[in-house]
């Protein structure tokens, strides 16, 4: 189980290239390679490029709490896929599947090609995880934590101190590297989880909250290395957060989980220009979908609020534009503010943001 | 409109990354043979350890002070007033290798705190998401609180020879007694784990490893042969693992009568069962 099963050739052609392909907004990528095309066609992996993560009917319940209530999405490889929702809404959860930490109980999640629940190994040696809470170790090094992660990833000796030495220039820490880590500020200790995670290698990034509790200008910084990083590596980045400025700013595509449902899913154009149409729509009194317009990546048929289907071109904006926060009150209906989150839940971001000060 | 939002993801990747060399970063390791990652791991977790040590050594000093109490305090007392049958050996002697295998195991019995620790801090979320089967995991920390019992047992062997016991400096033996303290702290590292693993809170966990520690202790022969104890308390004596080890650590130490084979059968079985149990736990402090 712990064979190293991918040679991965091939890994930064299209993706790679300097030239941020990958940010292009507009759906259809140029570089077919890397991107496949924008249709939905949610073929569970198949054939040539497997996703970065397949979700199909994932579901996970704590005791009654369905914390993740069929989740079907698909990430592509070289894409930053964002995750948003509120408190509580299953971000969390649904990442602690992806990642193996919580076993699948019901569904089938794959990372590039890879049974989740049956090839737990091959999975977690495809990716770099950083959790919610600042999860460095106070009591060592920046360099001794990230040295931690190449051991732990098998690195071997003679390339450790260089592979190390990278992945801390790479998040710009190399001057702080002698230093105890409870000396680091808030947004550095998050780029220090980073370079944990980069050590390694990842193909996939998992990012839960990375800018949770950080000033405005810590957040754009760690946005910048994640930006940097993954232009340079060409890796696929999946982010769960509940900014959802950051997620319009720096995500290709985003999903809005409610209740653990995905409410929506595509590029926060599409969203947002979904909610002008239905919002133009409801005004003029017309019927809310229209026949004829290219359906961006439509939510699943399974939740409830998938009509996101946008019925006009984005273009004219006869009332505010709206935000996806305004797209998110608009697929998650009511219920929004309150019971938001469970204790835990509220109780560790209390603590990120106290540590972090 | 839908163009606006395209600018500051151009803007956004010039900084950082300064020099740009990620060669290395972009080439994912080669995994090890599986029957390496097991002693990969336990070095992993014991270098993290020693660097711990070495930043912070606080630790070291403050948990120097109970040992060295019970030697200078209770050990010179009953030395004097003879009241426990220790065979012609002086009590002090009698009593260094049972403080030595009673500081080992406080500091073993930690290990708990520290994993819950570990998991509300995300450390332990990080480390099970790494290519590391959890049994790997479980016994690269219980030999990491070996090798930090390690360097206790050394405090108070030194200590205990500043006041005179007369303990072996026979290397081999001094090597099996580094053996028997690592063994016994794996175990009872382990138990605390486990306990870990059902109670799930730093809260509850300090209670019972507050109520466990002193029962274990007294419940063993490091302060009194077996001998004098009541039937009860023997048999619970006997399946104490902290007997073996204290049992053997005499042995090796002080050259008297034990059962060396039987002691080490049984640490290393206690030992192995405790991590098998740790591991198979753990998945509950993962959720």
């Amino acid at each position: 189980m712990t064979s190293d099963d991918e040679g991965r050739p091939g890994r930064l052609p299209g993706a790679a290239g300097p030239g941020r392909a990958p940010f292009a907004h507009r759906a259809p990528a140029p570089d077919a390679t890397a991107h496949r095309a924008p249709a939905p066609a949610p073929d569970a992996g198949s054939a040539s490029a497997p996703d970065a993560v397949t979700c199909r009917g994932l579901r996970y319940a704590f005791g009654e709490t369905r914390a993740v209530d069929g989740v079907d999405l698909s990430v592509r490889p070289g894409e930053v896929f964002g995750l948003l929702g509120p408190n509580g809404a299953g971000k969390t959860t649904a990442i602690r599947c992806i990642t193996t930490l919580l076993s699948v109980p019901a569904g089938m999640v794959r990372v590039f090609g890879h049974d989740a629940a049956k090839e737990r190994m091959a999975v977690r040696r495809l990716l770099g995880y950083v959790p919610q809470q600042l999860s460095a170790d106070a009591g060592l090094t920046g360099r001794e934590n990230v040295a931690l992660f190449a051991r732990v990833f098998d690195v071997p000796r003679r390339e450790r101190a260089a592979r190390v030495a990278q992945a801390l220039a790479a998040v710009g820490l190399t001057d702080a590297a002698g230093r105890l880590a409870n000396t680091y500020s808030g947004g550095m200790v998050r780029r220090l989880e980073l370079a944990q995670a980069l050590v390694s290698a990842p193909r996939l990034l998992m990012l839960d909250e990375p800018t949770i509790g950080l000033d405005p200008i810590a957040r754009t910084s760690v946005w910048e290395h994640i930006n940097a990083v993954r232009a340079a590596t060409g890796m696929t980045v999946l982010v769960t957060t509940h900014y959802m400025d950051e997620a319009d700013q720096y995500c290709d595509r985003v999903a809005l989980m409610h209740h653990g449902r995905i409410r929506a899913l595509g590029t926060p154009d599409e969203l947002r220009a979904a909610l002008s149409a239905r919002r133009r729509a409801a005004r003029t009194a017309a019927p809310p979908t229209a026949p004829g317009t290219p359906t961006p990546t439509p939510a699943p048929a399974a939740s409830p609020a998938s009509a996101v289907s946008p019925s006009a071109a984005p273009s004219r904006s006869s009332d505010a534009a709206p935000t996806l926060e305004d797209v998110f009150r608009d697929v998650a209906g009511s219920g929004l503010d309150e019971q938001s989150g469970d204790f835990r839940d509220v109780r560790s971001t209390r603590r990120t943001a106290h540590r972090v000060g | 409109m839908s163009e606006a939002p395209a600018a500051p993801h151009t803007a956004s990747a010039e900084p950082a990354t300064g020099a740009g060399r990620l060669d290395l970063l972009l080439v994912p390791p080669r995994a090890r043979a599986g029957w390496q990652v097991l002693p990969a791991r336990v070095v992993a977790m014991c270098v993290v350890e020693l660097q711990k040590l070495r930043h912070d050594r606080t630790e070291l000093y403050t948990r120097a002070v109970q040992p060295a109490l019970w030697l200078l305090i209770f050990g010179e007392t009953f030395t004097r007033i003879k009241a426990i049958p220790t065979g012609g050996t002086p009590y002090i002697d009698f009593l260094a290798p049972g403080i030595i295998a009673q500081s080992a195991m406080f500091i073993a019995i930690f290990y708990g705190i520290m994993i819950i620790w570990e998991r509300d801090a995300g450390i332990l979320t990080k480390l099970l998401v790494t290519p590391t089967p959890r049994a790997a995991l479980i016994a690269g920390k219980s030999f990491a609180a070996g090798v930090k019992a390690l360097i206790q047992a050394v405090v108070v062997i030194v200590f205990a020879a500043l006041l005179g016991v007369a303990m072996t400096w026979n290397p081999l033996r001094l090597l099996a007694v580094a053996v028997a303290v690592v063994l016994g702290s794996a175990f009872f590292s382990c138990l605390s784990m486990s306990i870990a693993g059902i109670v799930l809170t730093r809260d509850r966990l300090m209670g019972i490893g507050q109520a466990i520690t002193m029962p274990l202790f007294f419940a063993s022969n490091a302060l009194y042969p077996v001998s004098v104890m009541p039937g009860w308390l023997q048999t619970v004596s006997k399946i104490n693992p902290l007997s073996y080890q204290v049992d053997a650590l005499r042995g090796l130490l002080l050259g008297t009568h034990a059962h060396l084979a039987l002691d080490f059968t049984v640490l290393t079985a206690a030992a192995a069962l405790g991590i098998a149990a740790a591991a198979s736990l753990l998945g509950r402090l993962a959720r």
